[in-house]
C-alpha cells in the first residue's frame, strides 16, 4: 500500500530529505534559535521604573547596569568559581569511579555500578536537592548528629549539592572514553617500561584528554545555569540563576535576559579556549 | 633434533632464555573455573625462532602473556635466563610485546611511538633520536617518523610496533599472532621480513599464531598447543612428518586417518595410523600390478572410487572413497603429465608403509 508513495520519494531525493528533516530543522529555527533570538533582543529594551512595565526602548542600557554595578560582578565572579570548583570536585570523583568500572571491574560489578549511576538520574532534581537540605541542616542535619559537623547552607553547601548531581554527567563521559580505550594500549606501555604514573600521564590521559573535556563541559554548563539548588541549600548566597530569577519576579524581564547572556558568554570563551588546545580534534 | 638447530647447539650448555616449569593458569573459580594454561614445561633456547602453535583457545596466548607479565600464573614458574620472574610486572621484565592488534598510541607520532621505551627509561635526547632513526630503517619507514599511526597501512603499523618493541634490544621478543590482521601477500612477505629480523639482531622469538603454515615456514621450533597442554615440540619437520599424537597429525597440515577396520584390512594390524595426502599416489585400476611393480616402495594398495575433486592451481585435491571403509584425500602435484581424474571414477591409491605414522 505504501509501495508507490515509497516510489514517488525514491524519485525525489530533495523530497525525502524535507520530510526527514523538516520538523526537526523547524524546531530547531523557530522554537530554540527564536527563543535565543527574543532573549538577546528582549535584553536591549527597559524598565519603565514607574509602571513597572517593559518599555520597547532598544539600547544598551541593561548592559551598562550588569558593568557598573559592582555586585553583579561579584554575582558572577562567585557563580564561574562555583561552577569551576563543582568541576574539580566532580573530575577527582569521576576519573578513579570511571576508571574502575571501564577496566578494572568484573561485568557484573560494572553493570551495578552503571545502574548505580543512572538511577538517581531519575529522580526528581527537587527531591534530591531537599533530601540535601536535611543532610547539611546546621541544626540536627544528619552530618550534625553523625558527624558533629557540617558545612550548612551556604557556597560550600552549594558546591557539594551540585557535584553531587551532576557526578554521572561526568563519570558517563570519561567511563565512555576509557571503554573506547584498549587494554592492549595499557599494557604495551607497561611492556615498554611506564608503571602506572607514566602511562597515566603519557597515555591514558592525552587519549582520554576529550571525554574529559565532555564531562567538564556538562558540569560546568549545568552548574552556571543553575539557581534551584542555591535556593534550597545555598542560605543567602546568589548566583547568576538566583539573580535572573529574582528579576523575573518582579518583571524586570529585560535586566533578566541581559544577565542571562552573561552565562552563555563564559560558555563561549571556554570553548573556544579547548578547541585552541585542540582537545576537540580527536574527538 | 637438534642437529637440524644452529642456534640450540652453540647454547645447549647455556641457560635457556626462557624456562616454563609447570605452569598452569586458572580463569574464574569453583565450579566456573576455566585451565587456560593445564601444566606447561618448556625450555627455549637463546637465540631460536620459537612458536606456540594451537588453535584459538589453546592456552597460547595466554602462556605468552604470562611471559609478558600481564597475566600471573596459578602455578609454576618462569625463568628468563635463569632469573625467576614469575611475579615480576611487564615493566620490570626484559622482554617487549608485539600486539594482535599492534597497540601503537594513537596520540603519538611514529618516531614517539618508537621511541617510547627509551624516553621511559629517561635515555638522553640525543640517543633516542639516533636509535629511533636506526630502528625506523630496520623496517625500512625511515621517512615515516613524523606521521600519526592512523596515517599507515596495516602492513607498516606491524612494522613500527616491531621497531617499538626492538628498540629496547629485549632479551625475547613476544609475537602475538602479529600477522592475523594482514592479507595473504603481505604476511608472506613479513613471515620472511620477520625471520631476517630476526637473524639480524639475534633475539629469541617467542611467536604465537594459529597458522600451521606460518609456524612451519618460520620457526626453529615450533610447541603445538591442545587445551591448555603442550601435544609435541619439535623442528618444523619433526612436527609435520612426525607427529605424536593425532591431535598434532589433524592440527599441523591435513592427515588421513585409518582407524579400526580400515587399518587392519589394510595395514594388518589393528590401532590408529595416519599419512598425508601428498603422500599418497593415484593410480588407474590397470596400472594396479604395473605400478606396484615400478614404484617398488608402494607396498599398499587400497581401491576405491573418487568422489570429488578441487582444482587448487599447483595441486588437485582428490576425495577418494575406499572400498575399506574410510574417505581419504590425495593431493596430486599437477605436473601436466598426469591423469586428470573426475568424480566416479575407479582408482587404486598406493603408499609406503613408512609415510604411516602410528598415533594413540
Amino acid at each position: 500500500m505504501l509501495k508507490p508513495l515509497a516510489r514517488w520519494f525514491h524519485r525525489r531525493p530533495l523530497a525525502g530529505l524535507v520530510g526527514l528533516l523538516g520538523a526537526p530543522m523547524a524546531w530547531l529555527v523557530v522554537v530554540y534559535l527564536g527563543s535565543l533570538a527574543a532573549l538577546l533582543v528582549s535584553s536591549l529594551y527597559s524598565l519603565d521604573s514607574f509602571t513597572f512595565n517593559v518599555v520597547k526602548h532598544v539600547g544598551l542600557q541593561n548592559y551598562r547596569e550588569l558593568w557598573q554595578r559592582p555586585v553583579y560582578a561579584r554575582v558572577a565572579m562567585r557563580t564561574l568559581g562555583v561552577a569551576a570548583a563543582v568541576t574539580l570536585v566532580d573530575l577527582v570523583l569521576a576519573l578513579p569511579i570511571a576508571f574502575y568500572m571501564a577496566k578494572v571491574a568484573t561485568p557484573r560489578v560494572r553493570r551495578a555500578l552503571g545502574v548505580a549511576l543512572i538511577l538517581p538520574l531519575w529522580a526528581s532534581y527537587l527531591a534530591k536537592a531537599y533530601a540535601w537540605r536535611t543532610f547539611l541542616d546546621p541544626a540536627g542535619g544528619l552530618l550534625r548528629k553523625t558527624l558533629g559537623w557540617s558545612p550548612g547552607f551556604g557556597l560550600s553547601g552549594v558546591v557539594i549539592v551540585l557535584a553531587y548531581l551532576w557526578l554521572p554527567y561526568a563519570i558517563l563521559p570519561i567511563y565512555a572514553g576509557l571503554e573506547r580505550l584498549p587494554d592492549s594500549l595499557l599494557e604495551a606501555s607497561a611492556d615498554l617500561g611506564g608503571r602506572a604514573g607514566v602511562t597515566l600521564r603519557a597515555v591514558v590521559f592525552p587519549i582520554l584528554l576529550p571525554a574529559v573535556v565532555a564531562a567538564t563541559i556538562f558540569t560546568f554548563s549545568l552548574s552556571l545555569g543553575d539557581y534551584i539548588t542555591v535556593g534550597i541549600v545555598g542560605g543567602k548566597t546568589q548566583m547568576i540563576g538566583n539573580v535572573i530569577s529574582a528579576n523575573f519576579g518582579v518583571n524586570n524581564v529585560p535586566l533578566a535576559a541581559a544577565f542571562a547572556v552573561v552565562p552563555m558568554i563564559i560558555m563561549v570563551i571556554y570553548l573556544v579556549g579547548i578547541r585552541r588546545t585542540g582537545a576537540l580534534e580527536n574527538l | 633434533m637438534t642437529a637440524s638447530l644452529p642456534n640450540a647447539v652453540v647454547t645447549a650448555t647455556a641457560v635457556a632464555a626462557v624456562s616454563i616449569r609447570g605452569v598452569r593458569k586458572l580463569f574464574g573459580s569453583g565450579e566456573n573455573a576455566v585451565h587456560a594454561v593445564d601444566g606447561v614445561d618448556l625450555d627455549i633456547a637463546d637465540g631460536e625462532f620459537f612458536c606456540l602453535l594451537g588453535p584459538s583457545g589453546s592456552g597460547k596466548t595466554t602462556l605468552l602473556r604470562m611471559i609478558a607479565g600481564f597475566e600471573l600464573p596459578t602455578d609454576g614458574t618462569i625463568l628468563l635466563q635463569g632469573a625467576d620472574v614469575t611475579r615480576l610486572p611487564p615493566f620490570d621484565r626484559d622482554v617487549n610485546t608485539v600486539f594482535q592488534d599492534y597497540a601503537l598510541f594513537p596520540h603519538m607520532s611514529v618516531a614517539d611511538n618508537v621511541g617510547y621505551g627509551l624516553k621511559v627509561k629517561k635515555a638522553p635526547k640525543a640517543e633516542r633520536v639516533r636509535r629511533v632513526g636506526e630502528a625506523l630503517e630496520t623496517v625500512q619507514l625511515g621517512a615515516y617518523g613524523s606521521r600519526k599511526p592512523s596515517q599507515l597501512s596495516g602492513g607498516q603499523r606491524q612494522r613500527i610496533a616491531l621497531a617499538r618493541a626492538l628498540i629496547n634490544r629485549p632479551k625475547v621478543l613476544l609475537l602475538d599472532e602479529p600477522l592475523g590482521a594482514l592479507d595473504l601477500k603481505l604476511r608472506q612477505q613479513m613471515q620472511v621480513e620477520l625471520k631476517a629480523i630476526q637473524t639480524q639482531v639475534g633475539i629469541t622469538f617467542i611467536f604465537v599464531t594459529h597458522d600451521q603454515e606460518e609456524a612451519l615456514t618460520m620457526s626453529d621450533r615450533i610447541a603445538v598447543f591442545n587445551r591448555g597442554r603442550v601435544e609435541q615440540v619439535g623442528t618444523p619437520a619433526d612436527v609435520y612428518e612426525r607427529p605424536s599424537t593425532s591431535f598434532v597429525a589433524g592440527f599441523v597440515g591435513t592427515s588421513n586417518l585409518l582407524e579400526g577396520s580400515v587399518a587392519s584390512s589394510l595395514l594388518g594390524v589393528e590401532g590408529t595410523f595416519t599419512i598425508r595426502p601428498e603422500k599418497i599416489r593415484v593410480l588407474g585400476t590397470t596400472e594396479t600390478t604395473e605400478g606396484s611393480e615400478t614404484q617398488g616402495g608402494h607396498d599398499v594398495h587400497a581401491p576405491g572410487m573418487v568422489q570429488h575433486v578441487e582444482y587448487l592451481g599447483p595441486y588437485t585435491r582428490l576425495r577418494v572413497a575406499l572400498d575399506a571403509g574410510a574417505v581419504l584425500q590425495v593431493m596430486v602435484q599437477n605436473t601436466g603429465d598426469g591423469v586428470a581424474r573426475g568424480p566416479g571414477e575407479r582408482v587404486v591409491l598406493a603408499f609406503e608403509r613408512r609415510h604411516i605414522f602410528d598415533i594413540q
